[in-house]
């Protein structure tokens, strides 16, 4: 919502710097997005017009322009805008002139051509946003007279103010100043319009029906003769510039300007056009169709609502816009003029689903005044007399009144209110902050609380509550003095939130970069990973690309490997956790979104992606894990296993199929580590129970067996461990061999165990007894036999 | 009989030999050498020795004598030459080990923490040090969870606030990716009594398109507190302290009236920035009773306030992030810099 300075000041003494008064508005809610001063730039600025057109000879995206200053002889002036014909009026920049935006206009050649001054578009001396061609202003102007005198431009300020749904007052002229107006504690009043009505009685020249007063709360029509469709005078085009609207003609602009003032959006029908004068309020049918203001025909719903004419057939759409059959024309005089409040909802609905919002339907769908009507219909007779002075408005009204919402007092407990501000407030200064913004105050209901009567400008304020918010707006929010919730409460972490910190502080340390892949991905891109695709859509998405919601982290990060790969970025190592998203099984509402944590690594292979896993598995305290080699989908075939916690599957490690690499142009041989934190962190860990460490020497022996390749190492450190028993206190695999000395078929694993016991040293029998035992069990559940 | 005075003279250009060769030993296995050459087991000073026996008992004390004399000087030489072996021996290794160490080249790094992730870390790291716990709830939400308990019924014109993305689970337009981490606050007060305080931070999304400032997927932090005789006063005294905690003293806060539907009365929340103005960060308010009504909570007894801003847009702002769909690129030579 845009307002001038000099209309505010219309309503109430508005007085200050201008700065200071839009910190006012915004700490009154009404937040000042930008400031502008009119006026400001424009001396220097004079009436031209064209006299000659002529090409550039050096250039083609710039012309030559002869203008005439008032004295004859023509001026050339550069110009790279090619709207204008001989004989336009336009304003011209002159020589020395500073633009608002700062420029300065000089005399200079362009290509080799003099440039005596700049053609001016609307945007560029701040009288509108259009910025495509120059400017053309009416030819009744006088040539060479300062461009603000001509058209009655005043050193002005527009404030472009931020409302909120809340609002409806505020999206008025006068709805600013009265909150303005409240804040200053100066009076405020709204215009009372002089109009003397003539000429034959609008009952009998026009009637209504509110057919379903659901729709319609309010229809009052009056008729206005003697209209002539002309231009609007400066003053009246200007305001609406200044506030976004471009001026069209009489009738439209003062409509326009009537909203914008008083915050009723109205309509006007050629009453010639409208059979009987006879408005009909109703439901749409469904199909029934109408060809608007915008000569497009369209086609109805039971939730638009219409009006209709005699014979029920619809000439325009409550509140959205107007029927091209009864449009006015340079052929009307006779204007009948529709001042309604139609119901919130139903605009809402309505524009939504037509595509048609525009100034008149925000203001109905946030809740218009449907007390404000004849106000309004007086204000646009008296505003279409000044811009036509033959146009007069009939005597009487028509108006019918069908259901608004319930305005009964709302009780207000003065104790309430101070305990959801937090400030003691008293009963003096709720109506002293109230009563200026137009609440007033039925008689006391009891000590402690008041009837307030909420005025027919606030459709938001319904309950307790909203006064409540209007009293603290009105007090003023920076007044309102902070304090700490007094109870005193232990924050924290859930184990979970510790976990996953945990788990990142660890891959960070490995080297990975933590990534955040959209969970979006285009359909295919599961497929092409080979993991579950059965995922949920999304139903609206902004581009097919991001329809599919993920099922598996690894598109993502694939797609991060390949994106940094094409960046000359390799041997990239990248992680995430983040929530998958799984169809519900039958009968529930909701997908599941298990929180899994999965690393890619770029340039490794598998051994380095089961040590990444190892780490975070040593980190968390998850004892008694195990891996499952085997075919996995969208895994490497040979290269990839299960985690198991006991029994429980906990995530996956390994390298990504090459086929997948292939179809996420990744170059790469990659690891991949794929945890299902919900799965893993059901496991028991965390434990951390410290047990002493022997006091006594420990012994070293190495044993390298030969084992068929189809064995795992793991079973051999099983078998290893099972037959040491307590006195194995580390065993590591140091070292694989294949080639001379290990038959085909089989490699050698050497490992070293550390023996120690708790309370004596080992003798050396201990020792040999206990290799020979480990050799003798390896050696007898495995196809492994003892090296050298 | 030797004669004694022989044996001096022997003695005399022993030692004098041994510590010429002393002298001269250049590493201390050739100081090792001579030391046994001399006074070893099988020296010839220890040879010589071994003959006194040989001598009368007075002649015997006075080579013996010179013997141990000769033994004294030629360890004391010894000792000497060997401290000085052994100094430059070390000084030789040290020598012999000298590293360049700009040499070092980039084998092992660090990674990274996502911007996003490190600032949430930071946000949730100051709340739960003013006495909030963490909470989290679902991504995909139904509509009752995402809007109608938070007092935005069907059709409410609010609900053009937020673009929201559906997806293809129950009616048509009923399950949605959750526009806010506002829903959390349901779960929370349909599973917890309160006094509540709490923080729920996590993933939001709307249709919107990407742009410098908006993404269709960002992070929000959402607070809530409900608890007897909480009022708009508490909501603007916690921001306060939060702004201090989390910006650093000399930064303030500032609250303007708002509007959300779920929150009455509601406020932007502002902080002042080094340059004298005002940055917005987000929205807060006191919860409506309407959405205290929807929970089973009644609004009588219990107020309380929430406020919520947006994770990337604070990391944006506060590391110098020129568009925020950087955010998304995964891009290392961006993650890197975190």
């Amino acid at each position: 919502m845009k307002v001038l300075l000099s209309w505010l000041r219309e309503f109430a003494p508005i007085e200050g710097d201008p700065v200071w008064l839009g910190e006012q508005m915004s700490d009154l809610g009404m937040a000042v997005e930008e400031m502008t001063e009119l006026g400001k730039g424009l001396d220097g600025i004079v009436v031209a017009k064209v006299l000659d057109l002529k090409p550039h000879p050096n250039a083609d995206k710039i012309q030559l322009v002869d203008v005439d200053l008032g004295d004859g002889e023509p001026l050339q002036i550069c110009c790279g805008a090619f709207n204008m014909a001989v004989g336009d009026v336009v304003p011209l920049a002159t020589l020395g002139t500073t633009m608002p935006n700062g420029m300065a206009i000089e005399r200079r050649k362009l290509r080799g051509e003099w440039s005596n001054g700049m053609l001016c578009s609307a945007a560029e001396i701040g009288l509108g946003d259009d910025h495509a061609g120059i400017m053309i202003l009416g030819d009744n102007l006088a040539l060479g007279t300062d461009f603000k005198t001509a058209l009655g431009i005043v050193d002005d300020v527009l404030y472009d103010l931020e409302i909120n749904p809340n609002r409806p007052d505020a999206m008025s002229v006068a709805g600013v100043a009265r909150d303005l107006a409240a804040r200053l504690k100066v009076p405020f009043a709204l215009p009372e319009p002089q109009v003397a009505a003539v000429g034959d009685d609008a009952k009998g020249r026009a009637s209504v029906a509110i057919v379903d007063p659901d729709l319609c709360g309010r229809f009052l029509a009056r008729v206005l003769d003697g209209v002539h469709v002309g231009p609007s005078p400066h003053w009246l085009a200007n305001r609406l510039t200044a506030l976004g609207m471009r001026p069209i003609n009489n009738v439209v602009d003062v409509s326009n300007y009537v909203m914008l003032e008083l915050g009723q959006p109205n309509h006007t029908y050629d009453l010639a056009e409208v059979p009987d004068g006879e408005l009909r309020v109703r439901w749409a049918q469904d199909g029934e169709t109408i060809v608007t203001l915008d000569g497009i025909e369209r086609a109805l719903r039971p939730t638009d609502g219409v009006i209709a004419n005699r014979d029920d057939e619809a000439i325009g759409i409550a509140g959205v816009m107007g029927g091209a059959s009864t449009e006015i024309s340079g052929a009307t005089t006779s204007v009948l003029l529709e001042m309604a409040w139609w119901d919130p909802m139903a605009i809402s609905v309505s524009s939504k689903r037509l595509g048609l919002r525009s100034e008149a339907s925000s203001r109905f769908e946030k809740g218009a005044d449907p007390e404000v009507v004849e106000l309004a219909a007086l204000r646009f007779a008296e505003l279409l007399w000044q811009s036509a002075d033959s146009a007069t408005l009939a005597p009487g009204l028509v108006d019918q009144r069908g259901q608004v919402w319930d305005r009964s007092p709302i009780a207000l407990r003065t104790q309430r209110v101070s305990e959801v501000i937090g400030i003691p407030v008293g009963d003096d200064e709720i109506r002293a902050l109230l009563e200026p913004i137009g609440f007033e105050f039925d008689e006391q209901d009891g000590p402690g609380v008041q009837e307030v009567v909420v005025p027919s400008w606030r459709y938001d304020t319904r309950a307790e509550i909203d006064v409540i918010e209007e009293i603290a707006r009105h007090h003023g929010y920076s007044n309102i003095p902070g304090r700490l919730p007094p109870a005193v409460h232990t924050g924290s972490l859930t184990p979970r939130q510790l976990d996953r910190r945990l788990l990142r502080d660890v891959m960070v340390g490995l080297g990975f970069d933590e990534a955040m892949p959209m969970p979006f991905l285009a359909p295919g891109d599961l497929e092409r990973a080979h993991v579950t695709s059965d995922a949920v859509h999304i139903v609206n998405p902004l581009v097919a690309e991001e329809s599919v919601l993920r099922t598996s982290l690894r598109p993502g990060l694939l797609k991060a490997i390949a994106f940094n790969e094409s960046h000359r970025n390799e041997h990239v190592r990248l992680f995430e956790t983040g929530r998958v998203f799984l169809r519900p099984p039958e009968g529930q509402r909701l997908p599941g979104e298990p929180e899994h944590l999965g690393a890619v690594l770029a340039g490794e292979d598998a051994i380095a992606a089961v040590e990444a896993w190892s780490v975070l598995a040593n980190s968390l305290h998850v004892d008694g894990w195990r891996l499952d080699q085997r075919v996995l989908p969208g895994l490497h075939a040979t290269r990839s296993a299960r985690i198991l916690v006991g029994e429980h599957e906990v995530g996956l490690v390994g390298e990504i199929d090459p086929e997948v690499l292939a179809a996420y142009h990744v170059n790469e041989r990659t690891g991949w580590v794929e945890l299902d934190l919900d799965a893993l962190l059901a496991e028991p860990h965390g434990e951390t129970h410290l047990h002493g460490v022997s006091r006594y020497p420990s012994s070293d022996i190495d044993l390298a067996f030969a084992v068929d390749d189809q064995v795992p190492a793991s079973e051999v450190r099983a078998a290893i461990e099972a037959s040491a028993g307590g006195l194995l206190v580390g065993l590591d695999l140091f070292d694989v061999y294949r080639g001379e000395g290990v038959a085909d078929g089989r490699r050698s694993l050497a490992f070293t165990l550390r023996l120690q016991a708790g309370d004596h040293t080992l003798t050396d029998g201990e020792v040999a007894d206990l290799r020979q035992r480990v050799i003798d069990a390896v050696q007898a559940s495995l196809p492994a036999t003892l090296r050298g | 009989m030797t004669d004694p005075q022989q044996h001096i003279d022997r003695l005399h250009e022993l030692s004098a030999a041994a510590r010429e060769q002393i002298a001269n030993a250049a590493s201390l296995d050739e100081l090792k050498a001579v030391e046994a050459g001399s006074i070893g087991k099988k020296g010839e000073l220890t040879l010589l020795k071994k003959q006194l026996g040989s001598l009368d008992p007075d002649d015997r004390k006075a080579v013996g004598q010179a013997v141990n004399e000769a033994k004294s000087a030629i360890e004391a030489a010894i000792a000497a030459r060997r401290a000085t072996l052994e100094v430059e021996a070390r000084r030789a290794q040290l020598e012999a080990e000298r590293l360049d160490l700009t040499e070092h080249p980039a084998r092992r790094r660090r990674g990274h923490l996502h911007i996003t992730t490190a600032s949430r870390d930071r946000l949730e790291d100051v709340f739960v040090g003013m006495g909030y716990t963490v909470a989290e709830g679902p991504e995909v939400e139904t509509d009752w969870y995402n809007f109608e308990a938070l007092n935005i019924p069907p059709s409410h014109p609010a609900r053009g606030m937020w673009d929201t993305l559906y997806v293809d689970l129950g009616e048509p337009e009923s399950t949605l990716l959750r526009t806010h981490t506002s829903p959390v606050q349901i779960r929370v007060m349909q599973a917890a009594k309160p006094p509540i305080y709490m923080i729920m931070p996590g993933r939001a999304y709307r249709r919107d398109t990407a742009d410098a400032t908006h993404t269709p997927v960002f992070h929000q932090i959402e607070g809530l507190v409900v608890d007897r005789g909480i009022s708009f006063a508490d909501l603007a005294g916690t921001l306060e302290a939060f702004t201090a905690a989390f910006f650093g003293p000399g930064i303030h806060s500032r609250l303007r009236p708002s509007y959300f539907p779920f929150t009455e009365p509601s406020a932007e929340y502002d902080i002042s920035t080094a340059e004298g103005g005002w940055l917005e960060l987000g929205g807060c308010g006191m919860v409506h009773p309407n959405v205290f009504r929807a929970v089973g909570i009644d609004p009588e007894e219990w107020t309380g306030f929430a406020f919520g801003f947006g994770i990337d847009r604070m990391a944006k702002t506060f590391h110098g992030l020129a568009d925020l769909r950087d955010l998304f690129t995964n891009d290392v030579r961006l993650l890197e810099q975190f």
